[in-house]
Formats: structure tokens, C-alpha cells, sequence
């Protein structure tokens, strides 16, 4: 089933499909349709999305600021619930429930669709608190699992060797690349279905982000991942499928590379050559 | 950092001798309105000190009073304000604290809640007879409870109530926003984060908060005067429904009620009760400064 998946996807024709011709994605693992928000301040957006996020695949959202692409991640696991949202319409499925339905279980949720911020936030505790908060919070506090947790999670951000004889030191005395690589860690301990990555790399060197974008192609034999780049060139990097974002609305999207060599409309073309944005 | 070792990093200009001369001026005035600050609370230090120092003794602190209290101890005062202190913090922590929660983490922004935090400012603001006279009114007469250690607590939490709460919500605000996003994106209910995060970042400011809301519990004396205060009772309260004596109201009868009485048991009191705050005070500048030094963020 999954090979067959990687197959299609591998033979997937290099061609771009707008709004208007959304682009066909085979078992998607969450597919968004007509998706509008509309904040109570009026300041970022979402107009009618319709886009299909393939699984097992890095899923690229890219644009200029205020495209609406951090409002879409935050709508994907309901931190949206947090802020003052005034229209909220259309679906999001994903296994077979309705992201927007105020009645689901948010909590569960957030465990399977994990995000990683743009600024490294880590708690205020250990590197190991860190890790095993999520699992704490749920109720498990057996050291074996909670250990195997930790290991796996750091060996999978690529920062086990570098953390390992001080996990219980201090958090926050990681440098700014290793505070967001135990971000993505943290994510990772709670073995999310999906995973959502809010310019991960924007405040990292490009060492540190080197690290990272080598850590998410592994990453993504084993998880899904929709990821808002820090520039075009990290698009263009990472994307397996690409959506650029303008003002709210999805304006085009492609499997590959096709939407950094060659785009469609003209809007596109302009933002990836770098004439705006 | 003082303000004399700034020092110009280039060669001084034409005008830099004007500025560094409006600088001295500036400063000099500053000091002097520190020293005018401090110098009373250094005298009435002092002067309790020395006046009250010669009546400290194990037997001041440790006995009963007697002959008229001219003479022996002051063992019911002590044990009475420390009664009143602890049953206050009882009452005033758990509902203050709570109380913050609310209005930190869950209240919305709205009328009501700006309603609640007016209130709260202007209850901070009612001066403490009128704390004694509604104690007095409600706890003493109305409950029925006579003038007693739990009526007197009871009027102390509600006066200690405001200061304990709008520290908390103020120590409880500080927690950086992210760290509650951070903990709700993990799969956290918003209990757990105030539980697991915003409580143990905050508890130094609520506890700085307590400790400075129970210290004037402690030293007020118009509160207690109708509601727990007895004038003279040379024996240890047994239970929350007795009367007992208390270290601000003994020190008010024994300055001016009783004829007679040597100025250094005065002083003596005095001084007890200072060292009871002061202590206290000590306690919560410690905890602030040793979190501030553990502080992440």
C-alpha cells in the first residue's frame, strides 16, 4: 500500500495546478477543503484553501509574510483555539474526522499533528523534563519508556550525541540550533503522525539548518511533514510538494521542483526569482 | 550599576563639561531623596532597639504577664499574633491564590472581569478600622462567632486578600505567553499548564506576595481590635473560638491604657513585633532574590 503510494508519487508528471484546479493527491493524510479563517482583528487570513497533504512526504508552504501560511499550521492542530477567531469555514479532514468540528478531542489531537515553533521555546526545566512532558502530562511515568523516548527522539533530531551525558542539565544553556532541534525532539517524543514546522530554521546558522533539513528527510520515511520554509531557497530545498501562499490564498502548487523552475502564473514566477517578497 | 562609572568614550567636548556638571547636580539630588527615605526607617530601627533591647530577655518572650502587665512577659501576645498570622495565611493563600489563577489564566477580558480587578485595588485602598467594624459586624455578630481567633483571622484574610492577589496575578502574568502555547501544543489542558509551568514559575512572586500580605496582617492593629483582641488574658487560647492577645493591640494597650508602665516593656514589645515583620520581610527578599538568580527567562 505504501510502496504503491511512493510509486505514483514517484512517477508524479512535473506539472503545477492552481486554486482553481486543485491538484490530486492519492491517500492524502489530511486533505483541506474550502478552508476560510478570518481573524477578529482582521490582520492574517485564509481565503478558500483546498490543498491535499500527501503522506509521508515534505509538504512545502511558501510566500511572502502574512500569506496566512502560519495561520493554516495553527489551524491544522487548533493552537487557533487560543486566538480570537472570527470566520472559520470549510474542512479539514483527517482520518475520518473534521479538524474544525468544535467537539473533537483537541487534546489527543495535538499529539498526533505535533508543531515545532519558528523561535525555540524550551521549557523551563531539564533537557529529559523537556522530553518527556508531553508523555507526563498523558499519564505515563514508567522511566523505561519514558528513557527509550528520550534517546529515540534525540537520536531522530539529530542532537543525542551532542546532549547525551547532560540531559539533565538545563534547557535553556543549549545553544539557539540545539534548543530548536530539542523543539523538534520534543515534537518527536510523542511519535505525531504529522508534523508541523513553522520556519524551524529561521534564527539557526546554516550548520544548525543543514542539521535540521537533513533530520526531516529522515524524517519523513516515518512521519508527514508540512513545513513553512525561512526562504525560497529552503523551499525549493526540501519540497517534494510545493504551495506558494499570496494574501491569504493558495495561489499554486506542484509536486517537485516544478514550481521553483517553472511556474505557471506569473505571481509565482515573480517571488521565486526573487522580484518581491 | 553606578551611575559615576559611566565615563565618556571620546575626548570631552565643549559642552561635555556643562552636561557632566548637570549630571553631578542630577545625581547629588537623587542621593539626598534616598537618604531623606531612608533615614527614618534607619532611626525608628534604632531607636526601638535601644530603647527595647534591655527588656529582651528569654523570660520576656516566654511568660506570662503580671502585675497589671508592668512586669513578667509577654508569651500571649506572641503566641496570639503568631495564631493570627498562620490562621490569616490559611484562609488568605489558598483563595487568593486561586482567585489569581482566575483572572491570570482563565478570566476573559471583559467588563465583569475589569470590574473584579477595580474592585480589588479599591478593597487594597479601605483603610483597616473599617476592616475591624465589618469583621466586627460579620464574623463576630452576625456568624456568631464572637470575638475570636478564627473571627480576627478571618477580618485579617480579607484585608490581606487584595495585596495577595494582585501580586500573584502579576507573578503569574510574567510567565512568558509561549510557554503556555509551548505546553498546550504538547497535548496539555490548560490546568496542566498552570500546574506544571505557570505555577512553579510564579510561585516566588505569589510567595514574595504572601509573605508581604501577612506581614501587615500581622502588625495591624484596628482590624483585631474588635474581633479577637483581649486586653488582658494571662493564658494561651485553646481553640480557634478563644480570644487571645496580640503583639499590635498589646503594645497599644500597654502605651496607653496602663498607668505605670515601664517604657522598656514598651519598647520591648515594640521590638518583638518589628523582628516578627522585619524577619518576615527578610524571608521574602531572600526567596525573590534567589529566584530571580534561578530565572530563565
Amino acid at each position: 500500500m505504501v510502496k504503491d503510494r511512493q510509486m505514483i508519487l514517484g512517477n508524479m508528471p512535473e506539472e503545477t495546478t492552481s486554486a482553481d484546479k486543485p491538484l490530486h493527491v492519492d491517500n492524502p493524510v489530511i486533505s483541506i477543503e474550502n478552508l476560510s479563517v478570518v481573524y477578529s482583528d482582521g490582520k492574517e487570513s485564509l481565503i478558500d484553501i483546498t490543498l491535499e497533504i500527501p503522506a509521508n512526504r515534505i509538504c512545502v508552504l511558501f510566500g511572502p509574510a502574512g500569506g496566512g501560511k502560519s495561520t493554516l499550521l495553527r489551524t491544522l492542530n487548533r493552537l487557533n483555539d487560543l486566538a480570537d477567531v472570527d470566520k472559520l469555514a470549510g474542512h479539514v479532514w483527517f482520518d475520518g474526522m473534521d479538524l474544525l468540528d468544535p467537539e473533537i478531542d483537541t487534546i489527543s489531537l495535538r499529539r498526533r499533528i505535533g508543531i515545532v515553533f519558528a523561535r525555540p521555546v524550551v521549557l523551563p526545566m531539564t533537557i529529559r523534563q523537556n522530553l518527556t512532558y508531553g508523555l507526563e502530562i498523558e499519564g505515563v511515568h514508567k522511566r523505561a519508556v519514558l528513557d527509550e523516548a528520550v534517546e529515540r527522539s534525540l537520536e531522530s533530531a539529530a542532537l543525542w550525541d551532542e546532549v547525551k551525558d547532560r540531559l539533565d542539565d538545563s534547557a535553556a544553556a543549549l545553544s539557539g540550533g540545539q534548543q530548536q532541534r530539542l523543539c523538534l525532539a520534543r515534537v518527536l517524543a510523542l511519535e505525531p503522525e504529522v508534523i508541523l514546522l513553522d520556519e524551524p530554521t529561521s534564527g539557526l546558522d546554516p550548520i544548525s539548518t543543514g542539521k535540521v533539513e537533513e533530520s526531516l528527510q529522515q524524517l519523513k520515511k516515518s512521519y508527514s511533514i508540512i513545513l513553512v520554509p525561512h526562504s525560497v531557497q529552503q523551499a525549493a530545498r526540501t519540497a517534494d510538494l510545493a504551495a506558494f501562499f499570496l494574501e491569504g490564498r493558495l495561489v499554486e502548487s506542484a509536486f517537485g521542483k516544478a514550481l521553483f523552475t517553472k511556474p505557471r502564473l506569473d505571481q509565482t514566477r515573480d517571488y521565486v526569482e526573487g522580484r518581491f517578497g | 550599576m553606578n551611575l559615576t562609572d559611566i565615563k565618556p568614550e571620546r575626548a570631552p567636548r565643549s559642552s561635555s563639561l556643562r552636561r557632566q556638571r548637570e549630571q553631578k547636580i542630577g545625581f547629588g539630588l537623587l542621593t539626598l531623596a534616598a537618604i531623606v527615605t531612608v533615614t527614618p526607617i534607619i532611626l525608628v530601627v534604632v531607636y526601638v532597639v535601644i530603647q527595647g533591647l534591655p527588656a529582651i530577655s528569654w523570660e520576656f518572650v516566654s511568660a506570662m504577664p503580671r502585675d497589671g502587665m508592668t512586669a513578667g512577659g509577654i508569651f500571649p501576645a506572641v503566641v496570639g499574633t503568631f495564631w493570627l498570622t498562620l490562621g490569616t495565611a490559611a484562609v488568605a493563600v489558598p483563595i487568593g491564590t486561586a482567585a489569581a489563577i482566575y483572572l491570570s489564566e482563565y478570566a476573559p477580558d471583559n467588563a465583569w472581569t475589569r470590574t473584579i480587578r477595580i474592585a480589588i485595588i479599591n478593597l487594597a485602598g479601605i483603610p483597616s478600622v473599617v476592616y475591624g467594624l465589618f469583621g466586627l459586624g460579620l464574623f463576630v455578630l452576625f456568624l456568631n462567632l464572637g470575638t475570636s481567633l478564627i473571627a480576627g483571622s478571618l477580618t485579617l484574610s480579607i484585608m490581606t486578600l487584595p495585596v495577595i492577589i494582585s501580586t500573584a496575578e502579576e507573578a503569574m502574568r510574567s510567565v512568558p505567553n509561549s510557554y503556555r502555547v509551548v505546553s498546550i501544543s504538547l497535548g496539555a489542558t490548560r490546568w496542566q499548564t498552570i500546574k506544571r509551568i505557570v505555577l512553579p514559575q510564579a510561585l516566588p512572586g505569589i510567595l514574595t506576595g504572601v509573605i508581604l500580605g501577612l506581614e501587615r496582617a500581622a502588625g495591624e492593629t484596628a482590624p483585631i481590635l474588635f474581633t479577637v483582641a483581649a486586653f488582658f488574658l494571662p493564658r494561651l487560647p485553646q481553640s480557634i473560638f478563644d480570644s487571645s492577645m496580640a503583639l499590635p493591640y498589646h503594645l497599644f494597650v500597654i502605651s496607653t491604657q496602663v498607668p505605670g508602665m515601664p517604657v522598656t516593656i514598651q519598647y520591648g514589645t515594640a521590638l518583638v513585633l518589628l523582628t516578627f515583620v522585619l524577619v518576615m520581610n527578610l524571608i521574602a527578599a531572600s526567596i525573590r532574590s534567589r529566584a530571580r538568580a534561578r530565572r530563565l527567562w
